[in-house]
Protein backbone atom coordinates (compact mmCIF):
# COMPACT_ATOMS: atom_id res chain seq x y z
CA UNK A 1 0.00 0.00 0.00
CA UNK A 2 1.46 3.19 -0.94
CA UNK A 3 1.64 6.22 1.42
CA UNK A 4 -0.83 7.70 -1.45
CA UNK A 5 -3.63 5.28 -0.91
CA UNK A 6 -3.06 5.50 3.17
CA UNK A 7 -4.03 9.17 2.60
CA UNK A 8 -6.58 8.38 0.45
CA UNK A 9 -7.97 5.81 3.14
CA UNK A 10 -7.50 7.96 6.29
CA UNK A 11 -9.63 10.44 4.49
CA UNK A 12 -12.02 8.34 4.14
CA UNK A 13 -12.39 7.54 7.51
CA UNK A 14 -12.44 11.61 8.56
CA UNK A 15 -15.11 11.73 5.86
CA UNK A 16 -17.77 9.37 7.14
CA UNK A 17 -16.90 10.15 10.56
CA UNK A 18 -17.69 14.04 9.54
CA UNK A 19 -20.96 12.52 7.67
CA UNK A 20 -21.83 11.06 11.34
CA UNK A 21 -21.26 13.77 12.80
CA UNK A 22 -23.86 16.37 11.37
CA UNK A 23 -26.53 13.41 11.20
CA UNK A 24 -26.17 12.26 14.81
CA UNK A 25 -24.82 15.26 16.58
CA UNK A 26 -27.53 18.20 17.57
CA UNK A 27 -24.79 20.98 19.17
CA UNK A 28 -24.58 23.66 16.83
CA UNK A 29 -20.68 24.15 17.58
CA UNK A 30 -20.15 20.16 16.87
CA UNK A 31 -22.01 20.33 13.68
CA UNK A 32 -19.20 22.96 12.54
CA UNK A 33 -16.31 20.94 13.78
CA UNK A 34 -17.98 17.79 11.97
CA UNK A 35 -18.63 19.70 8.42
CA UNK A 36 -14.56 20.31 8.82
CA UNK A 37 -13.75 16.90 9.87
CA UNK A 38 -15.45 15.74 6.44
CA UNK A 39 -14.04 18.63 5.07
CA UNK A 40 -10.49 17.75 5.66
CA UNK A 41 -11.26 14.17 4.70
CA UNK A 42 -12.38 15.23 0.94
CA UNK A 43 -8.56 17.11 0.91
CA UNK A 44 -6.92 14.09 2.08
CA UNK A 45 -8.48 11.99 -0.67
CA UNK A 46 -7.80 14.83 -3.75
CA UNK A 47 -4.33 14.62 -2.50
CA UNK A 48 -3.19 11.57 -1.94
CA UNK A 49 -5.27 9.65 -4.52
CA UNK A 50 -3.23 12.11 -6.94
CA UNK A 51 -0.10 10.62 -5.70
CA UNK A 52 0.63 8.27 -8.75
CA UNK A 53 4.27 8.33 -9.84
CA UNK A 54 5.71 8.87 -6.84
CA UNK A 55 5.52 12.48 -6.83
CA UNK A 56 3.51 15.14 -5.82
CA UNK A 57 0.69 16.69 -8.20
CA UNK A 58 0.51 20.20 -8.02
CA UNK A 59 -2.84 20.74 -9.28
CA UNK A 60 -4.67 19.16 -6.83
CA UNK A 61 -2.89 21.09 -3.86
CA UNK A 62 -3.83 24.17 -5.67
CA UNK A 63 -7.56 22.88 -5.32
CA UNK A 64 -7.16 21.94 -1.84
CA UNK A 65 -5.63 25.65 -0.90
CA UNK A 66 -8.91 26.65 -2.74
CA UNK A 67 -11.23 24.01 -1.02
CA UNK A 68 -10.07 25.35 2.56
CA UNK A 69 -10.29 29.10 1.59
CA UNK A 70 -13.89 28.28 0.86
CA UNK A 71 -13.97 25.99 4.49
CA UNK A 72 -12.71 28.61 6.35
CA UNK A 73 -15.31 31.05 4.48
CA UNK A 74 -18.53 28.84 5.31
CA UNK A 75 -17.33 27.74 8.87
CA UNK A 76 -17.37 31.81 9.74
CA UNK A 77 -20.47 31.69 8.19
CA UNK A 78 -21.48 28.81 10.48
CA UNK A 79 -20.26 30.52 13.73
CA UNK A 80 -21.56 34.07 12.86
CA UNK A 81 -24.93 32.47 12.52
CA UNK A 82 -24.79 29.97 15.40
CA UNK A 83 -23.63 32.80 17.85
CA UNK A 84 -26.33 35.35 16.78
CA UNK A 85 -29.21 31.93 17.04
CA UNK A 86 -27.49 31.64 20.96
CA UNK A 87 -27.85 35.48 21.55
CA UNK A 88 -31.19 35.38 19.98
CA UNK A 89 -32.81 32.49 21.58
CA UNK A 90 -30.17 31.20 24.24
CA UNK A 91 -30.21 27.59 22.17
CA UNK A 92 -27.40 25.98 21.13
CA UNK A 93 -29.48 23.74 18.90
CA UNK A 94 -31.94 23.63 16.17
CA UNK A 95 -35.11 22.74 17.27
CA UNK A 96 -38.07 21.10 15.77
CA UNK A 97 -40.81 24.14 15.64
CA UNK A 98 -38.72 26.79 14.30
CA UNK A 99 -39.55 25.81 10.88
CA UNK A 100 -42.99 26.70 10.98
CA UNK A 101 -43.77 30.34 10.83
CA UNK A 102 -45.46 31.50 14.29
CA UNK B 1 -12.25 42.94 -23.85
CA UNK B 2 -15.19 43.32 -24.43
CA UNK B 3 -16.52 39.88 -24.21
CA UNK B 4 -19.43 39.30 -22.55
CA UNK B 5 -18.70 36.24 -20.76
CA UNK B 6 -15.86 37.95 -18.54
CA UNK B 7 -17.95 40.67 -17.84
CA UNK B 8 -21.08 38.78 -16.99
CA UNK B 9 -18.75 37.52 -13.96
CA UNK B 10 -16.68 40.62 -13.45
CA UNK B 11 -19.88 43.27 -13.66
CA UNK B 12 -21.70 41.87 -10.40
CA UNK B 13 -18.50 41.44 -8.41
CA UNK B 14 -18.15 45.21 -9.09
CA UNK B 15 -21.31 46.44 -8.17
CA UNK B 16 -22.00 44.19 -5.15
CA UNK B 17 -18.43 45.42 -3.64
CA UNK B 18 -19.60 49.66 -4.89
CA UNK B 19 -22.95 48.77 -3.37
CA UNK B 20 -21.44 47.83 0.03
CA UNK B 21 -19.34 51.44 -0.09
CA UNK B 22 -22.27 53.43 -1.16
CA UNK B 23 -24.83 51.72 0.89
CA UNK B 24 -28.13 50.91 0.03
CA UNK B 25 -29.41 54.09 -1.82
CA UNK B 26 -27.27 54.57 -4.39
CA UNK B 27 -26.04 51.03 -4.32
CA UNK B 28 -29.86 50.06 -5.63
CA UNK B 29 -29.42 52.65 -8.37
CA UNK B 30 -26.02 51.29 -9.50
CA UNK B 31 -27.12 47.65 -9.15
CA UNK B 32 -30.13 48.36 -11.61
CA UNK B 33 -27.82 50.18 -14.00
CA UNK B 34 -25.05 47.96 -13.95
CA UNK B 35 -27.92 44.55 -14.15
CA UNK B 36 -29.12 46.62 -17.27
CA UNK B 37 -25.97 46.22 -19.08
CA UNK B 38 -25.89 42.62 -17.91
CA UNK B 39 -28.77 41.39 -19.98
CA UNK B 40 -27.67 42.93 -22.96
CA UNK B 41 -24.60 40.99 -22.35
CA UNK B 42 -26.34 38.09 -21.61
CA UNK B 43 -28.60 38.75 -25.09
CA UNK B 44 -25.25 39.56 -27.01
CA UNK B 45 -23.80 36.58 -25.75
CA UNK B 46 -27.05 34.60 -26.50
CA UNK B 47 -27.02 35.68 -30.29
CA UNK B 48 -23.43 35.00 -30.57
CA UNK B 49 -24.23 31.18 -29.25
CA UNK B 50 -27.04 30.69 -32.21
CA UNK B 51 -24.78 32.10 -34.59
CA UNK B 52 -21.39 30.49 -33.86
CA UNK B 53 -22.64 27.32 -31.70
CA UNK B 54 -20.34 27.73 -28.20
CA UNK B 55 -16.50 28.72 -27.48
CA UNK B 56 -14.49 28.58 -24.49
CA UNK B 57 -12.66 32.01 -22.91
CA UNK B 58 -9.45 31.42 -20.90
CA UNK B 59 -9.58 34.06 -18.31
CA UNK B 60 -6.91 36.52 -18.45
CA UNK B 61 -5.28 34.58 -21.82
CA UNK B 62 -3.85 31.75 -18.98
CA UNK B 63 -5.66 28.58 -20.48
CA UNK B 64 -6.52 25.22 -18.86
CA UNK B 65 -4.86 23.52 -16.83
CA UNK B 66 -2.63 26.30 -15.78
CA UNK B 67 -5.75 29.20 -15.39
CA UNK B 68 -9.42 28.47 -15.39
CA UNK B 69 -11.71 28.42 -18.95
CA UNK B 70 -14.90 29.58 -19.28
CA UNK B 71 -17.44 28.02 -21.40
CA UNK B 72 -20.36 28.71 -23.12
CA UNK B 73 -22.84 26.92 -24.98
CA UNK B 74 -26.98 27.23 -25.53
CA UNK B 75 -27.78 25.63 -22.29
CA UNK B 76 -25.98 27.90 -20.86
CA UNK B 77 -26.48 30.87 -22.81
CA UNK B 78 -30.40 30.45 -21.47
CA UNK B 79 -29.53 30.04 -17.94
CA UNK B 80 -27.57 33.28 -18.08
CA UNK B 81 -29.93 34.74 -19.61
CA UNK B 82 -33.08 33.90 -17.74
CA UNK B 83 -30.59 34.86 -14.56
CA UNK B 84 -30.23 38.21 -15.61
CA UNK B 85 -33.70 38.53 -16.99
CA UNK B 86 -35.22 37.90 -13.35
CA UNK B 87 -32.75 40.01 -11.69
CA UNK B 88 -33.58 43.30 -13.08
CA UNK B 89 -37.28 43.30 -12.80
CA UNK B 90 -36.64 41.67 -9.05
CA UNK B 91 -34.05 44.44 -8.44
CA UNK B 92 -36.55 46.67 -9.13
CA UNK B 93 -38.88 45.77 -6.83
CA UNK B 94 -36.42 44.89 -4.25
CA UNK B 95 -35.97 48.95 -4.26
CA UNK B 96 -39.21 49.57 -3.50
CA UNK B 97 -39.69 46.61 -1.05
CA UNK B 98 -36.97 47.76 1.38
CA UNK B 99 -37.99 51.46 1.11
CA UNK B 100 -40.43 49.94 3.13
CA UNK B 101 -38.95 47.57 5.15
CA UNK B 102 -35.86 49.49 5.97
CA UNK B 103 -33.94 47.07 8.61
CA UNK B 104 -33.06 44.27 6.28
CA UNK B 105 -31.61 46.55 3.74
CA UNK B 106 -28.15 46.74 4.43
CA UNK B 107 -26.68 43.73 3.30
CA UNK B 108 -29.11 42.77 0.62
CA UNK B 109 -27.66 44.41 -2.10
CA UNK B 110 -24.08 43.48 -1.88
CA UNK B 111 -25.40 39.85 -1.06
CA UNK B 112 -27.38 39.35 -4.23
CA UNK B 113 -24.31 40.76 -6.39
CA UNK B 114 -21.65 38.46 -5.20
CA UNK B 115 -25.34 35.79 -5.64
CA UNK B 116 -25.26 36.49 -9.34
CA UNK B 117 -21.61 36.47 -9.93
CA UNK B 118 -21.69 33.06 -8.66
CA UNK B 119 -24.76 31.90 -10.79
CA UNK B 120 -23.20 33.43 -13.63
CA UNK B 121 -19.71 32.24 -13.30
CA UNK B 122 -21.60 28.24 -12.25
CA UNK B 123 -23.16 28.82 -15.91
CA UNK B 124 -19.87 29.42 -17.05
CA UNK B 125 -17.72 27.04 -15.56
CA UNK B 126 -15.75 24.57 -17.93
CA UNK B 127 -14.64 21.82 -15.27
CA UNK B 128 -15.68 20.25 -12.32
CA UNK B 129 -13.89 21.76 -9.53
CA UNK B 130 -14.43 25.19 -10.72
CA UNK B 131 -18.17 23.89 -10.46
CA UNK B 132 -17.48 23.21 -6.83
CA UNK B 133 -15.82 26.73 -6.02
CA UNK B 134 -19.21 28.77 -7.69
CA UNK B 135 -21.85 26.11 -5.83
CA UNK B 136 -20.02 26.90 -2.59
CA UNK B 137 -19.82 31.21 -3.68
CA UNK B 138 -24.06 30.73 -4.23
CA UNK B 139 -24.70 28.72 -1.53
CA UNK B 140 -22.78 31.06 0.63
CA UNK B 141 -24.16 34.51 -0.62
CA UNK B 142 -27.93 32.95 -0.91
CA UNK B 143 -27.71 32.07 3.23
CA UNK B 144 -26.47 35.42 4.07
CA UNK B 145 -29.49 36.92 2.11
CA UNK B 146 -31.84 34.21 4.08
CA UNK B 147 -29.99 35.24 7.06
CA UNK B 148 -30.18 39.26 6.60
CA UNK B 149 -33.53 39.74 8.39
CA UNK B 150 -32.40 38.95 11.50
CA UNK B 151 -34.79 37.82 13.39
CA UNK B 152 -34.28 33.89 15.37
CA UNK B 153 -36.22 32.16 12.78
CA UNK B 154 -34.47 33.68 9.70
CA UNK B 155 -31.44 32.98 11.37
CA UNK B 156 -32.30 29.67 12.37
CA UNK B 157 -33.81 28.79 8.18
CA UNK B 158 -30.27 30.14 7.81
CA UNK B 159 -28.49 27.76 9.48
CA UNK B 160 -30.88 24.62 8.50
CA UNK B 161 -30.12 26.00 4.59
CA UNK B 162 -26.04 26.33 5.18
CA UNK B 163 -25.96 22.65 6.62
CA UNK B 164 -27.51 20.74 3.79
CA UNK B 165 -25.81 23.27 1.79
CA UNK B 166 -22.43 22.62 3.61
CA UNK B 167 -23.04 18.61 2.53
CA UNK B 168 -24.47 18.96 -0.55
CA UNK B 169 -20.93 20.43 -1.70
CA UNK B 170 -19.05 18.60 0.39
CA UNK B 171 -20.55 14.87 -0.99
CA UNK B 172 -19.83 16.99 -4.20
CA UNK B 173 -16.21 17.81 -3.64
CA UNK B 174 -15.50 14.11 -2.58
CA UNK B 175 -17.03 13.01 -6.13
CA UNK B 176 -14.71 15.46 -7.68
CA UNK B 177 -12.02 13.95 -5.35
CA UNK B 178 -12.20 10.49 -6.94
CA UNK B 179 -12.88 11.57 -10.38
CA UNK B 180 -9.38 13.49 -10.22
CA UNK B 181 -7.57 10.11 -8.66
CA UNK B 182 -9.24 8.02 -11.58
CA UNK B 183 -8.56 10.22 -14.59
CA UNK B 184 -6.05 12.76 -13.59
CA UNK B 185 -8.54 15.18 -14.84
CA UNK B 186 -11.77 17.56 -13.53
CA UNK B 187 -11.89 19.27 -17.24
CA UNK B 188 -15.53 18.48 -18.03
CA UNK B 189 -14.44 18.10 -22.25
CA UNK B 190 -11.19 15.96 -21.37
CA UNK B 191 -13.66 13.85 -18.98
CA UNK B 192 -16.50 13.08 -21.32
CA UNK B 193 -14.69 10.96 -23.78
CA UNK B 194 -12.99 9.15 -20.73
CA UNK B 195 -16.16 7.83 -18.92
CA UNK B 196 -18.37 5.01 -20.61
CA UNK B 197 -19.92 2.37 -18.81
CA UNK B 198 -17.03 0.02 -17.83
CA UNK B 199 -15.75 2.80 -15.66
CA UNK B 200 -14.03 1.98 -12.56
CA UNK B 201 -16.12 1.08 -9.29
CA UNK B 202 -14.82 4.54 -8.12
CA UNK B 203 -16.26 6.55 -10.84
CA UNK B 204 -19.36 4.93 -10.21
CA UNK B 205 -19.02 6.24 -6.47
CA UNK B 206 -18.48 9.83 -7.36
CA UNK B 207 -20.92 9.92 -9.80
CA UNK B 208 -23.64 8.63 -6.91
CA UNK B 209 -21.59 11.32 -4.60
CA UNK B 210 -22.31 14.30 -6.50
CA UNK B 211 -25.60 13.40 -7.57
CA UNK B 212 -26.92 12.83 -4.11
CA UNK B 213 -24.86 16.05 -2.97
CA UNK B 214 -26.58 18.11 -6.07
CA UNK B 215 -30.15 16.78 -5.10
CA UNK B 216 -29.47 17.83 -1.57
CA UNK B 217 -28.59 21.24 -2.81
CA UNK B 218 -31.96 20.96 -5.29
CA UNK B 219 -33.98 20.29 -2.73
CA UNK B 220 -35.68 17.57 -4.31
CA UNK B 221 -37.60 15.54 -2.70
CA UNK B 222 -36.89 13.65 0.25
CA UNK B 223 -33.97 16.25 0.42
CA UNK B 224 -36.92 19.17 0.32
CA UNK B 225 -36.63 19.48 4.63
CA UNK B 226 -35.00 22.81 4.65
CA UNK B 227 -36.56 24.85 1.48
CA UNK B 228 -39.81 25.98 2.99
CA UNK B 229 -38.65 27.65 5.97
CA UNK B 230 -35.70 29.25 4.37
CA UNK B 231 -37.64 30.54 1.44
CA UNK B 232 -41.01 30.90 3.01
CA UNK B 233 -39.31 33.09 5.86
CA UNK B 234 -37.31 35.23 3.87
CA UNK B 235 -37.84 38.80 2.92
CA UNK B 236 -40.44 38.40 -0.64
CA UNK B 237 -37.65 39.68 -3.15
CA UNK B 238 -34.87 36.85 -1.64
CA UNK B 239 -37.56 34.34 -1.94
CA UNK B 240 -38.02 35.36 -5.22
CA UNK B 241 -34.53 35.17 -6.19
CA UNK B 242 -34.03 32.03 -4.24
CA UNK B 243 -36.86 29.94 -5.28
CA UNK B 244 -36.59 31.63 -8.68
CA UNK B 245 -32.45 30.82 -9.70
CA UNK B 246 -30.24 29.38 -7.04
CA UNK B 247 -32.48 26.00 -6.88
CA UNK B 248 -32.18 25.97 -10.98
CA UNK B 249 -28.01 26.41 -10.12
CA UNK B 250 -27.65 22.75 -8.77
CA UNK B 251 -30.31 21.21 -11.05
CA UNK B 252 -28.40 22.97 -14.38
CA UNK B 253 -25.48 21.40 -12.42
CA UNK B 254 -27.06 17.49 -12.55
CA UNK B 255 -28.50 18.79 -16.08
CA UNK B 256 -25.16 19.02 -17.57
CA UNK B 257 -23.27 16.76 -15.78
CA UNK B 258 -25.68 13.93 -16.98
CA UNK B 259 -25.49 15.17 -20.72
CA UNK B 260 -21.67 14.46 -21.22
CA UNK B 261 -19.96 13.47 -18.43
CA UNK B 262 -22.08 10.97 -16.85
CA UNK B 263 -24.19 10.14 -19.36
CA UNK B 264 -23.35 6.59 -18.61
CA UNK B 265 -24.08 6.77 -15.19
CA UNK B 266 -27.06 8.89 -15.56
CA UNK B 267 -28.72 6.65 -17.38
CA UNK B 268 -28.98 4.19 -14.43
CA UNK B 269 -30.21 6.27 -12.40
CA UNK B 270 -32.67 7.79 -14.21
CA UNK B 271 -35.41 6.34 -13.43
CA UNK B 272 -35.12 6.58 -9.47
CA UNK B 273 -34.80 10.80 -10.41
CA UNK B 274 -37.85 10.55 -12.35
CA UNK B 275 -39.80 8.57 -9.41
CA UNK B 276 -38.48 11.64 -7.19
CA UNK B 277 -39.51 14.05 -9.11
CA UNK B 278 -42.99 12.76 -9.67
CA UNK B 279 -42.65 12.36 -5.45
CA UNK B 280 -42.10 15.64 -5.13
CA UNK B 281 -45.22 16.54 -7.20
CA UNK B 282 -47.31 15.30 -4.91
CA UNK B 283 -46.11 15.76 -1.81
CA UNK B 284 -45.38 19.79 -2.50
CA UNK B 285 -48.72 20.30 -3.73
CA UNK B 286 -50.32 17.98 -0.78
CA UNK B 287 -48.70 20.55 1.36
CA UNK B 288 -49.16 23.73 -0.67
CA UNK B 289 -52.89 22.52 -0.18
CA UNK B 290 -52.33 22.36 3.84
CA UNK B 291 -50.43 25.31 5.15
CA UNK B 292 -52.08 28.58 6.07
CA UNK B 293 -49.52 31.20 5.06
CA UNK B 294 -49.48 32.17 1.89
CA UNK B 295 -45.56 32.23 1.21
CA UNK B 296 -45.32 28.55 2.34
CA UNK B 297 -48.07 27.32 -0.05
CA UNK B 298 -45.48 29.86 -2.27
CA UNK B 299 -42.58 27.22 -1.24
CA UNK B 300 -43.88 24.16 -1.43
CA UNK B 301 -45.36 24.66 -4.69
CA UNK B 302 -41.53 25.04 -5.58
CA UNK B 303 -41.16 21.95 -4.18
CA UNK B 304 -43.50 20.52 -6.09
CA UNK B 305 -42.39 22.36 -9.34
CA UNK B 306 -38.78 21.19 -9.11
CA UNK B 307 -40.34 17.39 -9.16
CA UNK B 308 -40.97 17.88 -13.25
CA UNK B 309 -37.12 19.53 -13.64
CA UNK B 310 -36.42 15.79 -13.00
CA UNK B 311 -39.28 14.20 -15.15
CA UNK B 312 -36.17 14.86 -17.47
CA UNK B 313 -34.16 12.41 -16.71
CA UNK B 314 -35.85 9.28 -17.42
CA UNK B 315 -36.50 10.74 -20.86
CA UNK B 316 -33.13 12.40 -21.84
CA UNK B 317 -32.64 10.90 -25.66
CA UNK B 318 -30.55 12.33 -28.57
CA UNK B 319 -33.45 13.54 -29.94
CA UNK B 320 -33.70 16.73 -27.35
CA UNK B 321 -36.96 16.88 -26.47
CA UNK B 322 -36.49 16.08 -22.85
CA UNK B 323 -33.61 18.58 -22.64
CA UNK B 324 -35.49 21.44 -24.40
CA UNK B 325 -38.47 20.32 -21.77
CA UNK B 326 -36.57 20.69 -19.09
CA UNK B 327 -35.14 24.41 -20.15
CA UNK B 328 -38.14 25.81 -21.13
CA UNK B 329 -39.65 24.28 -17.02
CA UNK B 330 -36.38 26.38 -15.63
CA UNK B 331 -37.47 29.11 -17.35
CA UNK B 332 -41.58 28.80 -17.30
CA UNK B 333 -41.00 28.15 -13.70
CA UNK B 334 -38.16 30.66 -12.39
CA UNK B 335 -39.95 33.96 -14.33
CA UNK B 336 -43.43 32.57 -12.52
CA UNK B 337 -42.39 31.90 -9.26
CA UNK B 338 -40.03 35.13 -9.11
CA UNK B 339 -43.85 36.45 -9.91
CA UNK B 340 -45.55 35.05 -7.61
CA UNK B 341 -43.24 35.50 -4.91
CA UNK B 342 -43.03 39.31 -5.78
CA UNK B 343 -46.81 39.28 -5.90
CA UNK B 344 -47.04 37.67 -2.41
CA UNK B 345 -44.88 40.23 -1.08
CA UNK B 346 -46.79 43.02 -1.99
CA UNK B 347 -50.16 41.03 -0.92
CA UNK B 348 -48.33 40.92 2.68
CA UNK B 349 -47.37 44.44 2.45
CA UNK B 350 -50.81 45.70 1.79
CA UNK B 351 -52.88 42.97 4.24
CA UNK B 352 -50.08 44.06 6.99
CA UNK B 353 -50.73 39.25 7.56
CA UNK B 354 -48.77 36.46 6.48
CA UNK B 355 -51.84 34.17 6.16
CA UNK B 356 -54.22 32.92 3.23
CA UNK B 357 -57.35 34.03 5.88
CA UNK B 358 -56.11 37.58 6.33
CA UNK B 359 -56.00 38.12 2.18
CA UNK B 360 -60.00 38.69 2.22
CA UNK B 361 -60.82 41.51 -0.28
CA UNK B 362 -57.61 42.08 -1.38
CA UNK B 363 -59.06 41.54 -4.92
CA UNK B 364 -60.51 44.85 -5.17
CA UNK B 365 -57.27 47.10 -3.33
CA UNK B 366 -54.54 45.49 -5.27
CA UNK B 367 -56.46 43.90 -8.89
CA UNK B 368 -53.33 44.46 -10.58
CA UNK B 369 -51.29 42.25 -8.32
CA UNK B 370 -53.74 39.59 -8.21
CA UNK B 371 -54.16 39.17 -11.48
CA UNK B 372 -50.20 38.47 -12.00
CA UNK B 373 -50.28 36.52 -8.97
CA UNK B 374 -53.18 34.40 -11.46
CA UNK B 375 -51.25 34.70 -14.56
CA UNK B 376 -47.91 33.44 -12.97
CA UNK B 377 -50.54 30.51 -11.66
CA UNK B 378 -51.65 29.83 -15.43
CA UNK B 379 -47.73 28.57 -15.70
CA UNK B 380 -47.44 26.57 -13.07
CA UNK B 381 -50.72 24.89 -13.56
CA UNK B 382 -49.80 24.63 -17.31
CA UNK B 383 -52.51 26.21 -19.51
CA UNK B 384 -51.90 27.49 -23.00
CA UNK B 385 -50.14 29.69 -23.78
CA UNK B 386 -47.86 30.14 -20.90
CA UNK B 387 -44.47 28.87 -20.58
CA UNK B 388 -45.30 26.09 -18.24
CA UNK B 389 -47.55 24.95 -21.26
CA UNK B 390 -44.89 24.56 -23.43
CA UNK B 391 -42.32 23.05 -21.04
CA UNK B 392 -44.98 20.12 -20.07
CA UNK B 393 -46.35 19.66 -23.75
CA UNK B 394 -43.15 18.83 -24.51
CA UNK B 395 -42.76 16.12 -21.58
CA UNK B 396 -45.88 15.01 -22.79
CA UNK B 397 -44.52 14.06 -26.39
CA UNK B 398 -41.21 13.22 -24.90
CA UNK B 399 -43.02 10.42 -22.90
CA UNK B 400 -45.56 9.59 -25.40
CA UNK B 401 -42.47 9.01 -28.08
CA UNK B 402 -40.29 6.80 -25.56
CA UNK B 403 -43.59 4.78 -25.26
CA UNK B 404 -43.46 5.39 -20.90
CA UNK B 405 -47.38 6.46 -20.45
CA UNK B 406 -46.72 7.02 -16.74
CA UNK B 407 -45.51 10.17 -16.72
CA UNK B 408 -48.24 11.63 -19.00
CA UNK B 409 -50.25 10.54 -15.76
CA UNK B 410 -47.68 12.54 -13.41
CA UNK B 411 -47.52 15.85 -15.60
CA UNK B 412 -51.16 16.02 -15.61
CA UNK B 413 -52.41 15.07 -12.37
CA UNK B 414 -49.74 17.83 -10.98
CA UNK B 415 -51.00 20.61 -13.57
CA UNK B 416 -54.25 19.98 -11.32
CA UNK B 417 -52.87 19.81 -7.84
CA UNK B 418 -51.43 23.09 -9.03
CA UNK B 419 -54.93 24.50 -9.92
CA UNK B 420 -56.18 23.43 -6.37
CA UNK B 421 -53.35 25.21 -4.38
CA UNK B 422 -53.54 28.38 -6.83
CA UNK B 423 -57.48 28.84 -6.48
CA UNK B 424 -57.53 28.65 -2.76
CA UNK B 425 -55.26 31.76 -2.87
CA UNK B 426 -57.64 33.29 -5.79
CA UNK B 427 -60.92 32.04 -3.69
CA UNK B 428 -59.63 33.76 -0.29
CA UNK B 429 -58.72 37.22 -2.37
CA UNK B 430 -62.19 37.84 -3.44
CA UNK B 431 -63.84 37.10 -0.48
CA UNK B 432 -65.45 40.46 0.83
CA UNK B 433 -63.03 42.19 3.55
CA UNK B 434 -64.17 42.31 6.97
CA UNK B 435 -65.23 45.39 8.09
CA UNK B 436 -62.55 46.28 10.64
CA UNK B 437 -59.30 45.06 7.95
CA UNK B 438 -56.96 47.73 7.11
CA UNK B 439 -54.55 48.11 3.73
CA UNK B 440 -51.80 49.71 3.62
CA UNK B 441 -50.95 50.97 -0.04
CA UNK B 442 -48.18 49.56 -2.21
CA UNK B 443 -45.49 51.21 -4.16
CA UNK B 444 -46.66 51.07 -8.00
CA UNK B 445 -43.59 49.81 -8.89
CA UNK B 446 -43.85 46.77 -7.16
CA UNK B 447 -47.19 45.60 -8.61
CA UNK B 448 -45.97 46.55 -12.08
CA UNK B 449 -43.12 44.41 -11.51
CA UNK B 450 -45.11 41.60 -10.50
CA UNK B 451 -46.75 41.68 -13.43
CA UNK B 452 -44.05 41.94 -15.59
CA UNK B 453 -42.70 38.65 -14.56
CA UNK B 454 -45.86 36.88 -14.62
CA UNK B 455 -46.96 37.94 -18.27
CA UNK B 456 -43.67 37.16 -19.59
CA UNK B 457 -44.07 33.69 -18.11
CA UNK B 458 -47.38 33.70 -19.97
CA UNK B 459 -45.91 35.14 -23.10
CA UNK B 460 -42.76 32.62 -23.24
CA UNK B 461 -45.15 30.38 -24.59
CA UNK B 462 -45.94 32.38 -27.63
CA UNK B 463 -42.19 33.10 -28.61
CA UNK B 464 -40.44 30.11 -26.86
CA UNK B 465 -39.09 29.12 -30.76
CA UNK B 466 -35.77 31.17 -30.26
CA UNK B 467 -35.20 29.69 -26.77
CA UNK B 468 -35.73 26.52 -28.22
CA UNK B 469 -33.30 26.51 -31.18
CA UNK B 470 -30.89 27.87 -28.33
CA UNK B 471 -31.42 25.13 -26.62
CA UNK B 472 -31.32 22.47 -29.13
CA UNK B 473 -27.48 24.02 -29.01
CA UNK B 474 -27.48 22.28 -26.28
CA UNK B 475 -24.56 21.27 -24.35
CA UNK B 476 -22.33 21.15 -27.08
Amino acid sequence: MSSGLVFAAAGAVLFAMGLAGIVLIGHLLRRILAFNVMGSGAFLILVGLAQRAGGADPVPQAMVLTGIVVAVASTALALALARRLHRLTGRTTLSATDSDPE
Amino acid sequence: MTDPVAWLILLPLVWATGAFVLGPGRGARLAIGALLVQCALALQLAVEVLAYGGRTHPVGGWGAPLGIDLAADGLSAVMLLLAQALALPLAVYARAYFAENAPTVRYFWPLAGFLLAGINALFLAADLFNLYVTLELVGLAAVGLVAAGGTARQVAAALRYLFAALAGSLLYLLGVALIYGAYGTVSLETLAPLVDARAPAAVWIAGGLMLAGLMLKTAIFPFHYWLPPAHGGAPAPVSALLSALVVKASFYLILRLSLDVFAPLAAAAATVLGLLGAAAIVWGSWQALRTDHIKMLVAWSTVAQLGYLFLVFPLLAPDGLALQAGGMQAIAHGLAKAAMFAAAGVLMLATGRDTLVGLAGVAGRVPLTLFAFGLAGVTLMGLPPSGGFLAKWLLIEAALTHGQWGWVAVVIGGGLLAAAYVFRVLRQAFLLAPADSRFHPVPRSMEWTAFVLAAASVLLGLRGVELMALLARGAA
